[in-house]
């Protein structure tokens, strides 16, 4: 027989019970579809993950005072940045001695109130030096930085951010050139740095005030932090590769200057941003496979229900099968006819699965503030996987149906 | 055309066997009108269903038009079905969701033939049973009579060199009855051999040839005018 009867045969069988088919498809519909929205779940996750970390700044170390607790130094800096072991000089001794560091920026904050032309803004004021923008990969969307000579001098200049400089200032306003009181000291915007928006934790990456470290160290940070001791020193590695290595020497060049005794605990901690990244993007990864295990359960328990209608079609239509093969139908006829409604059944639920899975993606992403992140693989494979289903658990009905006496089937009422 | 040797059908009922077919042997020539008559479980059925090649039998021999019926395989028998033989069911057998036309088309999809050939074919034979008009009824919104004429229908589809009926009156009122026959008659007329499987010798008695069947043997086979 023709291949198109075929297709014909399935379809009219399909169509002439309506509501059973849906409700048959119905658990492939919801399997891919959850299988489509988790792995998207993950792949955001995963998405949200390199942007809060790279938002931090690409192949960056974070030097603090104090001793990390955990081996490696965990996420979660445990102690870190509560001593005061680190200064300028430490700094000045990384750029100068440790070969492939991009940039080695310090730094001190410490909140205060802005004020200017009436509005007033509280935030985080940081004190750092030019390479801060290389080591955070900032870029300046007006304006300048200060240079190293008025950060040496402590003028009293600051760079906003994009925030600040609406909230001070209002929106596409020019805030080059204009002050602002930080706390009781007033300052002048040299510069707006441009906008990175949120970060991957939620936070306003553009509520940002940079000033030379000096000026704000004695004006704003106050006795917190004395003579010149820093908070965090950034060290940027010209590549990924560079990376450990680079951990490595910052160590090294570190225990040296601080006279640590070998053996002795460290008494600043080095974090390496790559790996952090690696470690949480490992954890997502298994998270997601954890959810699409789970949604692929229920794509086979869609497929399970597949199995079962198309069982009870076979009963219901012994007569049917009896009769073509009466007036002709061979085996595989029969065979082909009842597995291709079966995988007619089971695709269509996957295309409309995908539908469904990649708005519903497409809605929480909306709705949770998500980076939406629809696997392109995810097409095809779902499609291939309600394509295996129907296949799988067509075969058993299809096989009953081309196996039945068509005497005996004739005979069936 | 049909040649039978000593067939038997023998079926095992647990620890049972029964021979529903006790060494048949049965010759019919082409054009033939022959009526198979006997009381149910006298191997009527079984006879008729190894003739239409819905089943094999256990031992003896069966050729159809010089080849081996016997020795064939599924798919073999299946095109033999197909190509060879007409079938008429008691209980019509259409498929309820198919009109009259695609019942009748439906041999002709398994020969795999071209659909406009197809539908042109099947609404002829439509018109030749008499139901020209009613070629996209349902089965369910036909009479039993009109059932019975499109399952013929569908039964000379593929120009069958045997048609197969299986007490054909068996589910009809007596008047549609013998219009049923008569078009057999027709048919039988225009060179169509026919076998009538009944156990009603009322029906019988319009077929030339009788042969009657007992306990899984022939035990009379009776030439003669139609009464």
């Amino acid at each position: 027989m023709r291949r198109i009867d075929l297709v014909t045969f399935a379809a009219g069988a399909i169509i002439a019970h309506p509501t059973r088919s849906a409700l048959t498809s119905l658990g492939v519909v919801i399997g891919v579809a959850a299988v489509v929205m988790m792995t998207s779940i993950g792949l955001g996750a995963q998405q949200r993950v390199t942007s809060a970390i790279g938002g931090l700044g690409s192949n960056l170390l974070i030097v603090s005072p104090g001793a990390s607790r955990g081996p490696g130094g965990g996420f979660v800096s445990q102690g870190a940045g509560t001593g005061n072991s680190l200064t300028e000089d430490d700094a000045e001794a990384m750029a100068t001695q440790i070969e492939g560091a991009v940039a080695v920026a310090p730094s001190v904050r410490g909140g205060a109130q802005l004020t200017a032309e009436g509005a007033n803004w509280q935030t985080r004021v940081e004190g750092v030096t030019p390479d801060y923008l290389v080591a955070r990969d900032l870029t300046m969307e007006s304006g300048r930085m200060f240079d190293d000579t008025e950060a040496r001098q402590g003028r009293k200049v600051i760079v906003i951010g994009k925030t600040i400089a609406t909230e001070l200032f209002g929106e596409d306003s020019d805030p080059v050139g204009k002050r602002i009181r930080v706390g009781a000291v007033p300052f002048e915007v040299i510069g707006v740095l441009a906008s990175k928006g949120q970060s991957g934790f939620g936070q306003d990456q553009d509520d940002i005030v940079l000033g030379p470290l000096q000026a704000v160290r004695s004006r704003v940070v106050g006795r917190r932090v004395q003579g010149s001791n820093v908070q965090t020193i950034y060290v940027k590695a010209a590549s990924a590769d560079e990376m450990d290595r680079l951990q490595e020497d910052v160590t090294n060049l570190l225990r040296e200057r601080h006279r640590i005794r070998q053996g002795a605990e460290d008494d600043f901690s080095v974090q390496n941003m790559a790996s952090i990244m690696e470690a949480m993007q490992a954890s997502v990864k298994t998270f997601t496979s954890l959810l699409a295990a789970v949604a692929a359960v229920s794509l086979v328990v869609g497929g399970v229900g597949i199995m079962n209608i198309m069982l009870v079609a076979v009963t219901e239509r012994t007569r049917e099968i009896g009769l073509r093969m009466a007036v002709g139908a061979k085996r595989n006829d029969v065979l082909f006819q009842f597995a291709l409604e079966a995988i007619t059944l089971s695709v269509v639920g996957g295309i409309i699965g995908l539908v469904v899975g990649v708005s519903g993606a497409m809605l929480m992403a909306k709705l949770g503030d998500w980076p939406v992140a629809i696997a392109s693989w995810s097409i095809p494979v779902s499609l291939g996987f309600s394509l295996l289903v129907g296949l799988v658990f067509g075969a058993y009905p299809s096989w009953r149906a081309a196996r039945l006496d068509p005497i005996e089937a004739l005979r069936r009422e | 055309m049909i040649e039978i040797r000593d067939l038997e059908k023998i079926y095992q009922m647990g620890d049972e066997t029964v021979a529903a077919l006790a060494g048949v042997s049965l010759t019919i020539e082409r054009g033939e009108h022959t009526a198979i008559i006997g009381a149910s479980g006298s191997g009527k059925s079984t006879m008729m269903n190894i003739l239409g090649g819905l089943d094999r039998p256990t031992r003896g021999t069966y050729h159809f038009e010089g080849e081996d019926v016997g020795a064939f395989d599924d798919n073999a028998l299946a095109d033999f079905r197909n190509r060879r033989i007409g079938f008429v069911f008691q209980s019509f057998q259409l498929l309820p969701r198919l009109t009259a036309l695609q019942n009748v088309e439906l041999p002709m999809v398994y020969a795999g033939m071209d659909p406009e050939e197809r539908r042109a074919r099947a609404a002829t034979l439509l018109e030749r049973v008499g139901l020209g008009s009613r070629a996209g009824h349902k089965p369910t919104q036909m009479s039993g009579g009109q059932q019975q004429r499109v399952a013929i229908a569908r039964a000379l589809a593929n120009s069958p060199d045997l048609l197969l009926a299986d007490e054909p009156t068996g589910a009809l009122d007596s008047q549609t009855g013998k219009d049923i026959l008569a078009l057999f008659h027709d048919l039988n007329a225009e060179g169509l051999t026919l076998v009538l499987v009944t156990h009603d010798p009322k029906v019988a008695d319009q077929s030339r040839r009788r042969v009657t069947f007992e306990d899984g043997r022939i035990i009379s086979d009776e030439r003669g005018a139609r009464s």
